[in-house]
């Protein structure tokens, strides 16, 4: 990249408030042609605002945009389209009634004719194969049934995919969140490949690694302005973790469970997947943080709702014996209240205890909420505001703060960090550490291999299975990567 | 000041009483000033059925999407006919008539979720279809006779305390217990919770089966103690005793500001519908205007109420 490349999207002194909260405090942003910027922050500090002003959906307050030289009147989410400019937001858009392929349609109008079904399954199917060989997507499957990393695989090819309007920015916030680390890794090699076509790309990621080794430039923002700007051969971890606030710059050692044997303690869960051959099953003590890896979507999830069953009433498939608590990763159809204020999301789960008499207390309520926003500080100035006027991030806290907060004995987390930043994740690695020490246990699905070695074991799943049983000495991306394509032992 | 005001407003519930206000105002112009506290004694006394009604049905609305009782009438008139049967007349069994007619509620309520969880039949359906047997066990069983209340029930049903009904400063009384209960209470939480998003609400450990059935029984139990009251209010027992309430129940939710949508719901508001709804029927009538005219009259001005209702939320 030169300094000469002509600017494809160019942003001017961007405004942008919610009330009286300030998302945007004039923010400055160009992105040049065939150029692939990394975009970081901490959880609200405005990159998903910023980008919602780009796309369309969301009107600045004041500044100007340009694209292509000029500033288009009236901006809109069809504009943008228009001029090229493709969003992959954190909320998945796709319709969950519909299939892929009539997912696709609604994205492109100009598929029409007898046969649009077979026309826009294979626009998408070809762009699938291209991102994401061996997907195992079918166009005819409802998106509803799609588990949450496949959704996010046709959401990115969909961004992909051109028919009459040309592809000129692609937006990617937060793609390999719900993505495992080989498809995240398909993504990226992908996504440099179409940078060479002449591509752009703006691409927000907590994964500061994948920020630095895939984007030529990068830009940090913090409190709703741009902090730093520069190439990104000039930045290292460090410097970017600096440049966003944060007072802790490394990652720490990880502190596993080594003074105990395994076994030593109560027997908390015991759980064959349903679709187990042979003698695997998974096991959990008290105060132990047992990791669930594996490719995304080979059954991890199921196990852990199977448990979470187990623990509301009887179930031959596992064996639980203690108060079960769940955090949820898909925050939309799995954890949010949207009604309600923050408050309230925190309190569900410990109702019972929020009680003086008969009635809940609102004291107490309003207690456990800020006692939580201070612990894990979830940026709000007020627990009485609601839960969506967090950013994607904070809701994801608040739903820790739900199951934390609780009388849960056993807490099983289903990938729960889509969408937290760095600072928080290493703040939250050491509170789970903490409360196993305190005699918690954790069962912990996630697709990164930085929080699979927070675990005192993990187990590796493959096609609904457990195929590896791995002790914290064990684990290693490789090691995790191998046991998910070799063939079931 | 100004900001309390401006806050007042933007509740979605203070619209129905300024709605029931209105249409007052109206007729008491239309009177020159005559008979303005009696019809808001009648107003009163008529608005506590649909209050008493309107409080389940809040409950099963506030549910979510598809939860609806449309079994009510039908609920009413049996619980009306089995109170009144069990009476028998008789001052000494008022109570145990009333405990007769909670009980035929609370069968009912229990009877439709198991129709809806059991055979997994969406609630408009079941309700319905439940509402058929409900009136052919009713008509078989009441033989269509006009069965009398005792005196001293119908007495206690008409008693005035300065033009005031006994009977809504009870409901008044049983109105603030339910918006305890459903803002403060873990059934009230989980209800609102189970609205907004039923997955989430079980994955955050809410007995969602069971908070359910407390709802359609809970709704159902209302329905029989309400069929009983109209009875003795009315003196008398019949069939018909509850066909209005079909619409009046899901109206009064409505337009008190319950989201139809579930997770939201209002319990003011309530009072505000059902007084808006009694008075209008009033207004219309000192006009004098003819049946079909008061019909449309009626659709329209409901219509008006919830768009304002609805706008006042949307520009908050």
């Amino acid at each position: 990249m030169t300094v000469t490349s002509p600017k494809l999207v160019k942003l001017d002194g961007i405004e942008k408030h919610f009330g009286a909260v300030r998302a945007l405090g004039g923010v400055d942003l160009a992105v040049g042609q065939g150029e692939c910027l990394g975009l970081v922050g901490h959880n609200g500090a405005g990159k998903s605002t910023l980008m919602h002003v780009l796309a369309g959906t969301a009107s600045a307050d004041r500044g100007s945009l340009t694209i292509l030289g000029e500033a288009p009147a009236g901006y809109s989410p069809g504009i943008a389209k228009k001029l090229g400019v493709r969003c992959v937001f954190q909320e998945l858009s796709l319709c969950p009634n519909l299939t892929v392929a009539e997912n696709t349609r609604v994205f492109h109008p100009s598929l029409t004719g007898f046969n649009w079904r077979a026309k826009a399954g294979r626009l998408i199917l070809e762009k699938l194969d291209a991102i994401f060989p061996g997907h195992g997507i079918s166009a005819s499957d409802l998106v509803q049934d799609l588990a949450i990393g496949r959704r996010q695989m046709v959401e990115v090819a969909r961004a992909f995919t051109a028919t009459d309007e040309p592809v000129r920015l692609i937006i990617l916030d937060e793609p390999t969140s719900s993505l495992d680390a080989h498809t995240a890794r398909q993504l990226l090699g992908f996504m440099r490949r179409a940078v060479a076509d002449g591509i752009s790309f703006i691409f927000i990621s907590h994964l500061l690694g994948e920020v630095l080794e895939h984007c030529d430039r990068i830009v940090v923002m913090r409190d709703g302005r741009t902090v730093a700007d520069a190439d990104a051969t000039t930045f290292d971890r460090d410097r970017l973790v600096a440049a966003m606030g944060d007072v802790e710059v490394h990652a720490r050692e990880t502190r596993a469970n080594k003074g105990r044997a395994r076994g030593q303690s109560p027997l908390r869960v015991r759980a064959r997947p349903r679709r187990q051959s042979g003698i695997g099953e998974l096991v959990a003590h008290e105060g132990e943080i047992i990791g669930l890896a594996g490719l995304a979507g080979h059954g991890q999830t199921e196990l852990l709702l199977a448990i979470f069953s187990a623990a509301m009433r009887a179930d031959a498939r596992a064996e639980v014996t203690a108060s079960v608590a769940l955090v949820a990763g898909d925050r939309q159809a799995d954890g949010v209240f949207p009604l309600w204020s923050i408050a309230e999301n925190i309190g569900v789960r410990s109702l019972p205890s929020l009680r003086q008499g008969l009635l809940i207390s609102p004291r107490r309520e309003d207690a456990l909420a800020n006692l939580w926003r201070d612990k894990i500080r979830i940026r709000t100035p007020d627990v009485h505001h609601n839960i969506l006027s967090l950013s994607g991030g904070n809701q994801q806290k608040a739903l820790f703060a739900r199951a934390l907060g609780s009388d849960a004995r056993i807490v099983l987390m289903d990938d729960p960090m889509r969408g937290v930043d760095v600072g928080t994740k290493l703040e939250v690695y050491d509170l789970i550490r903490e409360e196993a020490d305190a005699g918690r246990t954790f069962l912990w699905y996630t697709t990164e291999t930085d929080e699979l070695k927070q675990c005192d074991h993990v187990y590796v799943f493959r096609n609904g299975a457990i195929v590896a049983d791995l002790t914290s000495d064990e684990v290693t991306e490789q090691k995790v990567i191998q046991s998910s394509f070799a063939e079931a032992s | 000041m100004k900001g309390t005001l401006g806050r007042a407003f933007a509740t979605p519930w203070i619209w129905s009483f300024v709605g029931a206000l209105a249409v007052w105002l109206a007729a008491v112009f239309f009177t020159g000033g005559y008979g303005a506290g009696g019809m808001l004694t009648a107003a009163l006394s008529l608005a506590v059925f649909t209050v008493v009604v309107g409080v389940g049905q809040m409950f099963v609305i506030t549910l979510g999407p598809g939860n609806v009782d449309l079994s009510l009438p039908a609920n009413i008139g049996l619980a009306s006919a089995v109170a009144m049967t069990v009476m028998a007349g008789d001052d000494g069994r008022i109570l145990l008539g009333l405990a007769a007619a909670l009980a035929c509620g609370l069968a009912i309520g229990a009877a439709n979720y198991l129709l809806i969880w059991a055979l997994r039949i969406p609630p408009i359906i079941a309700t319905l279809s439940a509402s058929f047997v409900i009136q052919s066990i009713d008509i078989s069983y009441g033989r269509g006779l006009q069965i009398k209340p005792p005196p001293g029930f119908a007495d206690f049903t008409n008693i005035q305390v300065l033009g005031i009904p006994i009977l809504a400063v009870l409901t008044v009384l049983f109105t603030v217990g339910a918006g305890l209960a459903l803002q403060r209470t873990i059934f009230g939480r989980s209800v609102l919770a189970i609205g907004q998003n039923m997955r989430a609400a079980r994955l955050a450990g809410i007995r969602v089966n069971r908070v359910r059935f407390a709802t359609y029984a809970l709704s159902g139990t209302l329905g029989g103690i309400d069929g009983a009251l109209l009875a003795g209010y009315f003196r008398g027992a019949n069939v018909d005793i509850g066909n209005e309430y079909l619409l009046a129940s899901i109206a009064v939710v409505v337009i008190g500001g319950t989201s139809v949508a579930g997770g939201k719901a209002n319990v003011p508001g309530l009072w505000g519908a059902a007084l808006f709804l009694v008075l209008l029927l009033t207004m219309l009538n000192t006009f004098g205007v003819s049946a079909g005219v008061r019909l449309v009259l009626t659709g329209l001005i409901i219509v008006a109420v919830i768009t304002a209702a609805g706008g006042a939320e949307a520009a908050r």
